[in-house]
């Protein structure tokens, strides 16, 4: 996990004065104290500092920008508000890190049409503020969405809570302007529904600042529902719990959010914001509903009913939408309270069918029992996504290294029953190896082939996302033989 | 239900060695859509077969010579639905060729596209390697998003073998409600209803009437009625199918048909000819002796395009087309995934 280089080593004088040249001076960063910001993304375990920080604001400067590291063929990685999970803003030794900071305009709200056009460096939660004049409003919500920006959200193909009926960001987007790393300016999609040509927005979004630069980008804005409300039910057994995610969605229903904990979440959310949550449940279920009044109150009624035959000990609806935010506030504040109940912790981020749930949570269990850490589940139960969180201290001798395994072998469980190694935080630099695990040779290369395409001298955000060849091979050779010494059940995978 | 993945991959690999184009086939039920390709028709009815499907996950995979007929009575079966409405154009539509061809129905602008619905897929590229990508699950970030990019790619990218979709529970009620209005009205009305929440799965203008398709919880339709003017169409679904699948009198005419894809909000275009809006506005269907240059200029004018759908000479562009840079990473992504250029060479656009 922590692969840490505190220099930025190669200075290259020739490319600073000509970045110089192109920006003001307080828009090209070298000094190590204007650089320490950028070292690092949410996952703050990799840091590493840039050769230099450029802060653009217009797309000619950002097409400038990509011509002269072009010319001069030193990489550039991409950075919107640094939120990420998986390091894929950590910044090069060699390279430039662009930061889209400075692009912070909403720049059209189209009701009529029912979309916004925005700079990436918007928050996301601004265009639903924005939107809000309008009663529209910008679905996908990430936990982040307070902070991180919609260029970062349309690299890394952002979820939230409400993706089972909204989708992910690559549904909620219909046109990009990106800057290609040789600096062309190019349009992708369109303000239609459709656009001529291959679908290279759907292949843009989730890229993770590996195809290109987005300077611009059309959102889709929907009518915000009538009313929401969100039911708590509360389980003696995780599988019970899991059993009823299914009988809902069996019963018709594609509630707005559907969101499991299980019982070590649960307290230490409880403990952190009084949510209300029973401390004694193994598992609690929130269930939302939106949609008109009408609706919604037909489906609560079901919901409360399902919920309850599934052998729920407690349904509780939401009297009111304090008692609903403080329902939604518990479940959001998840990380945060593991992180009080434990010196450090460890988020995965792998998807699994929902059926497997009852499986992956007890093997889960059993490898937390065999490496002495405990593990918090909290679970988008509607759409399979789960965030083991594996708590440990950092500074227990050996303790980061064995989080580190536990962490990469519930992913390598997730890909066995048919999901994957991320369904939301994206790979870059953090589950690069275990994208071995997951996809072929063949199909790396493909990748890779793909990113030549956009990027042939492979300048954009290198040696995130995709790992070479060498580096599955080495993964492979290393794996098995480490299996043979401690952990003979590994061979399996 | 059988798996023809090895004798495909075999055709695709001889192909590959002795660069001879071939022409991917389905049921050939939109046969009519794209340019014409030469090649050596290689038929993938025979794979077919639905591998997976679970109602409660929401998640359906299935071979792609698999006929959609067969796939939409086993989702019909368990309450659920394909949330893009595909068009059939014929009895003999496959899941494969649906896909390929990346075509979505009425409930489009409400539910999403085929390729929204796409959540992976397996392939041949054009070196004849069998590639999995996407996966069965509703979130997944892992690697670039190859299995969305083969949607509407009209098989130049490579060949399908599996697709997995996100599927849907059926309304639990529906209604249409009509009424007498002009063009613009219509336009302004349908655009207006995405502003509202309101459970609307159709909008469409034909023949003087606007049609808007309600679907929900029994509750929410009734409610939603009340708030929409108009009379309720008896025997609805006959007519979202008819439109759907062209059969709509409309449709009968002789000529070229183009499809014009718009923001919702643009005002009627003053383009003669004779119209059909679908999708709330957003895809407007004509049929116009206007020259096709003519008419993509006239469009792309307020950001849209123009397909010509059927009847128009299938030599030249079928489809809009691409400005330079644009044009030269198509050019790209396809020989990353075609470098013998042996797959539907052509069908897209001429130099693709």
């Amino acid at each position: 996990m922590p692969h840490q280089h505190k220099k930025n080593v190669a200075l290259n004088s020739g490319l600073i004065r000509a970045l110089r040249n192109l920006l003001p001076p307080e828009s090209v960063l070298v000094d190590a104290e204007d650089l320490r910001p950028f070292e690092c993304d949410g996952l703050a375990v990799y840091r590493q500092l840039p050769m230099v920080v450029v802060l653009p604001e217009t797309t000619e400067q950002v097409q400038s920008i990509m011509r002269l590291c072009h010319a001069q063929q030193v990489p550039v990685v991409a950075r919107g508000a640094g939120t990420g999970l998986s390091g894929g803003a950590l910044p090069l030794a060699d390279g430039v890190l662009l930061s889209l900071a400075k692009f912070r305009n909403i720049l059209n709200i189209d009701a009529d049409n029912a979309m916004a056009t925005v700079q990436p460096g918007v928050r996301n939660l601004a265009i639903s503020e924005a939107a809000a004049a309008y009663g529209m409003y910008y679905a996908p919500d990430p936990s982040s969405q307070i902070a991180c920006t919609i260029g970062g959200n349309v690299a890394e193909n952002s979820g939230g809570v409400h993706c089972l009926k909204y989708g992910l960001t690559v549904h909620n987007i219909l046109m990009l302007k990106v800057v290609t790393a040789e600096g062309d300016l190019l349009t992708i999609g369109a303000e239609t529904l459709d656009s001529p040509g291959y679908d290279l927005l759907a292949l843009m979004t989730g890229s993770e600042g590996m195809l290109g630069i987005i300077v611009e980008v059309t959102v889709k804005l929907l009518a915000k529902p009538e009313r929401a409300q969100v039911v708590l039910a509360a389980f003696d057994d995780i599988v019970k719990a899991g059993e009823a995610v299914g009988a809902i969605i069996a019963a018709g229903i594609i509630p707005a959010g559907l969101e499991m904990m299980d019982k070590l979440a649960i307290q230490a959310a409880e403990d952190f914001v009084h949510a209300g949550y029973p401390r004694d449940a193994e598992a609690i279920l929130l269930c939302e509903l939106d949609g008109t009044h009408a609706e919604v109150s037909e489906y609560i009624a079901l919901v409360r009913k399902i919920l309850t035959d599934s052998g729920a000990t407690e349904v509780r609806t939401a009297a009111d939408e304090a008692e609903r935010q403080l329902f939604w506030k518990g479940r959001k504040s998840a990380f945060p309270a593991v992180g009080r109940i434990s010196p450090d912790y460890y988020c995965m981020d792998g998807t699994i069918p929902r059926r497997q749930l009852p499986h992956v949570l007890r093997r889960i269990g059993e490898m937390s029992d065999e490496y002495g850490l405990a593990v918090a589940n909290v679970f988008h139960a509607g759409d399979g996504n789960l965030h083991p969180l594996i708590l440990f201290d950092a500074n227990t001798e050996g303790e980061l290294h064995r989080t580190e395994e536990f962490g990469q072998r519930i992913l390598q469980l997730c890909v066995e029953v048919g999901g994957t190694i991320t369904g939301e935080h994206g790979v870059g630099i953090e589950k690069i190896t275990q994208m071995c695990v997951q996809f072929s040779n063949a199909e790396l290369t493909q990748f890779h082939a793909v990113k030549a395409a956009f990027d042939p001298s492979g300048l954009l955000n290198p040696g995130k996302a995709v790992p070479t060849l060498h580096r599955c091979a080495e993964f492979g050779a290393m794996h098995v033989h480490h299996g043979k010494l401690s952990h003979p059940e590994l061979e399996r995978f | 239900m059988s798996d023809l993945s090895t004798a495909l991959q075999q055709q695709v690999l001889d192909a590959f060695h002795n660069g001879t184009p071939l022409n991917i086939s389905g049921g050939s039920s939109k046969a009519f859509l794209g340019r014409a390709s030469q090649g050596q028709a290689v038929d993938v009815t025979g794979h077919r077969g639905i591998v997976e499907y679970d109602p409660r996950e929401l998640v359906l995979t299935a071979r792609s010579g698999t006929p959609l007929q067969e796939i939409e009575a086993a989702l019909a079966e368990a309450g659920q639905m394909l949330a893009f409405e595909p068009p059939h154009f014929g009895d003999s539509a496959t899941l494969g060729g649906t896909i390929a061809c990346g075509l979505s129905g009425p409930r489009r602008p409400y539910s999403g596209s085929a390729r929204d619905s796409v959540l992976g897929c397996k392939m041949l590229n054009g070196r004849g390697e069998i590639l999995r990508f996407g996966g069965q699950v509703m979130k997944n970030v892992a690697g670039y998003d190859v299995s969305r990019l083969m949607v509407g790619a009209h098989g130049t990218l490579g060949m399908l073998l599996e697709i997995s979709l996100k599927v849907l529970p059926r309304p639990a009620a529906s209604i249409t409600v009509t009424r007498v209005c002009s063009a613009a009205g219509a336009i302004s009305s349908m655009s207006a209803l995405l502003g509202k929440p309101l459970p609307v799965d159709g909008a469409c203008f034909h023949g003087e009437q606007l049609y808007i398709r309600i679907s929900g919880s029994a509750q929410a339709v009734q409610e939603a009625r009340s708030k929409i003017a108009g009379d309720v169409l008896p025997d609805a679904d006959a007519f979202w199918h008819a439109l759907r699948e062209h059969q709509l009198p409309f449709f009968m005419r002789h000529g070229a048909l183009y499809r014009a894809v718009v923001k919702p909000a643009i005002p009627p275009l003053n383009i003669e000819g004779t119209w059909l809006l679908d999708w709330g506005g957003a895809q407007r269907w004509l049929y116009s002796n206007e020259d096709p240059a003519s008419l993509r200029h006239r469009v792309a004018s307020v950001g849209g395009h123009v397909t010509v759908f059927r009847g128009g000479a299938q030599a030249e562009e079928i489809f809009q087309p691409l400005s330079g840079p644009l044009l030269t990473i198509h050019q790209r992504l396809k020989t990353s995934f075609d470098p013998n250029n042996i797959f539907n060479r052509g069908r897209l656009y001429a130099n693709l």
